[in-house]
């Protein structure tokens, strides 16, 4: 069994504000998508979700600006830890995440551990 | 008479005296009291029982100890000297049987006896045989197996205790919280090996529930280890208990959830569960015994279908991310069909692999199937049975067999 990262990658979308019902919803599936991994015995840290409002980035030089580090309007907003047995396996547990369905993606990379050092 | 109150003072007596001695004198402290029985025995059967027979045996207890402490070579050497070392007049030492000593002990012998070196099932067995007085019998047909493999974990366990030098006391500050987990899960696994044994002495089982609730009972009892999950546990406990004659049938047959009648829950101790759960609240803590406190909850109250089973399913998928266990998976599963339906679990449930094999795995398919592809029912239904190990459980399948 490999150990893998999921990282959640989006872009900001200022005009998005979901009702309080699509929040729920937004909620209850990814819940059920983290569930549902957690069920099958593959999760192996639920990790965290990372907030945009109030983070800096520090280049060299002290160079300190406002908000997290973007390529191409495109940030990192959280990350997982999965178990499968190969990353065809890690790809269809990530193909349920519900950032998918919100125009976000989701990056796939093994973890560098003792028995893998790839 | 006497075995009423063997159950209830045995285990008591036992970790008094062994709290006093040393852990290292558990045989000794088992044979003391299993004197003090022995003559209460004989000598209530000529004389007639003593208008205060608790006070009788303690009595007799102390007065066997002292003897033991004056004679026994061993203790003459080893322990005398320790207790010497304390300052206290050997001869004279008291053993002290109030209320409050003998609750400090229990929880004490209770931290002992949940060491993280001991595994879980000696843990068991041994919480069952000293701190609950059940007997070596008893304890061997509740968790079906043989005397010999409770005798073979109860000896292991007491040497483990011994050489490691185990006290019987509180575990620091700094180590409590960790400690406490252990103790803990011991509880819960107790009071399940109650609740979910097949075997067919329901007395039997509904006291070992009760014992696991008192000894719960007791932590939440003491400031130090009134934490929030203690609580949880008691209130899962209460919520669980309050369901324990309807979940029986008259025939001893199991009745599933949906099939009980709901006027023989026990509304006292759903209240209770609702009280330790409020308690539980509020702290920032939420541990897996809050989160099945809480499924547990809405099993014990009227609520709307929609809503109670989204609740459990969220509940279920957050236990889950905290601590896998098949049946968390499978019981999500479940509650995953009575939310979206069979089609939308089946492609669920058919995905937990790592389950195939297992008796409650397939009958869930089996009844997912059903309806929509009763052939694969059947053979899910068939494999199931063939899994089956009480007669209660097959006579469910088999009825689900013949109904399809």
């Amino acid at each position: 069994m490999k150990e893998f990262a999921l990282i959640f990658r989006t872009s900001t979308d200022n005009s998005f504000r979901p009702t309080p019902a699509q929040m729920q919803e937004m909620l209850t599936s990814w819940t059920n998508w983290m569930g549902g991994i957690a069920a099958k015995d593959k999760l192996l840290d639920k990790g965290s979700r990372m907030g945009i409002s109030g983070s800096k980035t520090i280049a060299p030089g002290n160079v300190i600006t406002d908000g997290p580090y973007t390529e191409i309007k495109e940030f990192i907003n959280g990350v997982m830890y999965i178990r499968a047995e190969d990353i065809d396996e890690a790809v269809e547990l990530a193909k349920g995440c519900p950032m998918l369905q919100g125009g976000g993606k989701v990056e796939i990379r093994p973890l560098v551990t003792p028995d893998n050092i790839s | 008479m006497i075995q009423e109150l063997y159950r209830k003072e045995y285990g008591r007596m036992v970790t008094v005296l062994c709290s006093r001695f040393g852990i290292a004198y558990i045989d000794e402290a088992e044979d003391i009291v299993s004197d003090t029985f022995l003559s209460a025995a004989e000598t209530w059967g000529m004389n007639g029982v003593p208008s205060n027979p608790v006070a009788w045996l303690y009595a007799v207890a102390r007065n066997n100890a002292l003897n033991y402490l004056r004679h026994d070579k061993v203790f003459q050497q080893r322990v005398k000297k320790d207790l010497i070392k304390d300052g206290e007049r050997t001869i004279e030492m008291d053993i002290d049987l109030s209320d409050q000593n003998i609750t400090d002990s229990q929880l004490r012998m209770l931290f002992a006896i949940c060491h993280p070196s001991i595994p879980v099932e000696a843990q068991l067995s041994l919480a069952l045989r000293v701190l609950c007085g059940f007997t070596i019998d008893e304890i061997a047909q509740a968790l079906l197996t043989s005397k010999g493999n409770i005798n073979k974990r109860l000896f292991r366990a007491k040497d483990k205790l011994r050489a490691e030098e185990m006290e019987i006391a509180f575990p620091g500050e700094n180590e409590l919280s960790a400690r406490l987990d252990t103790v803990l899960l011991c509880l819960y696994l107790l009071f399940n090996e109650g609740y979910y044994s097949a075997s067919p002495d329901k007395v039997l089982r509904r006291d070992f529930c009760l014992e696991a609730m008192r000894l719960t009972l007791l932590l939440t009892g003491h400031p130090p280890t009134a934490r929030p999950s203690a609580y949880a546990l008691l209130s899962l406990m209460c919520f669980q208990a309050s369901r324990f004659d309807a979940r029986v049938g008259e025939g001893g047959e199991l009745v599933l959830y949906e099939d009980q009648d709901t006027s023989r829950w026990d509304h006292e101790l759903i209240d209770r569960g609702s009280y330790f759960f409020v308690q539980a609240s509020g702290r920032g803590e939420v541990s897996k015994y809050h989160l099945e406190a809480a499924i547990a909850w809405w099993h014990s109250h009227p609520a709307d279908e929609k809503e109670k089973w989204e609740n459990i399913l969220r509940l279920y998928n957050q236990l889950l991310i905290l601590e896998y266990s098949p049946m968390a998976a499978l019981n999500r599963a479940y509650a995953f069909f009575r939310v979206y339906g069979k089609e939308k679990a089946i492609a669920e449930t058919e995905e937990l692999k790592q389950l195939s094999g297992n008796l409650f795995y397939h009958s869930l398919l089996g009844e997912l199937y059903t309806g929509v592809d009763d052939k694969k029912a059947r053979q899910h239904f068939e494999q199931a049975l063939n899994l089956a190990g009480s007669p209660a459980e097959k006579d469910v399948l088999e009825k689900k067999l013949r109904g399809n």
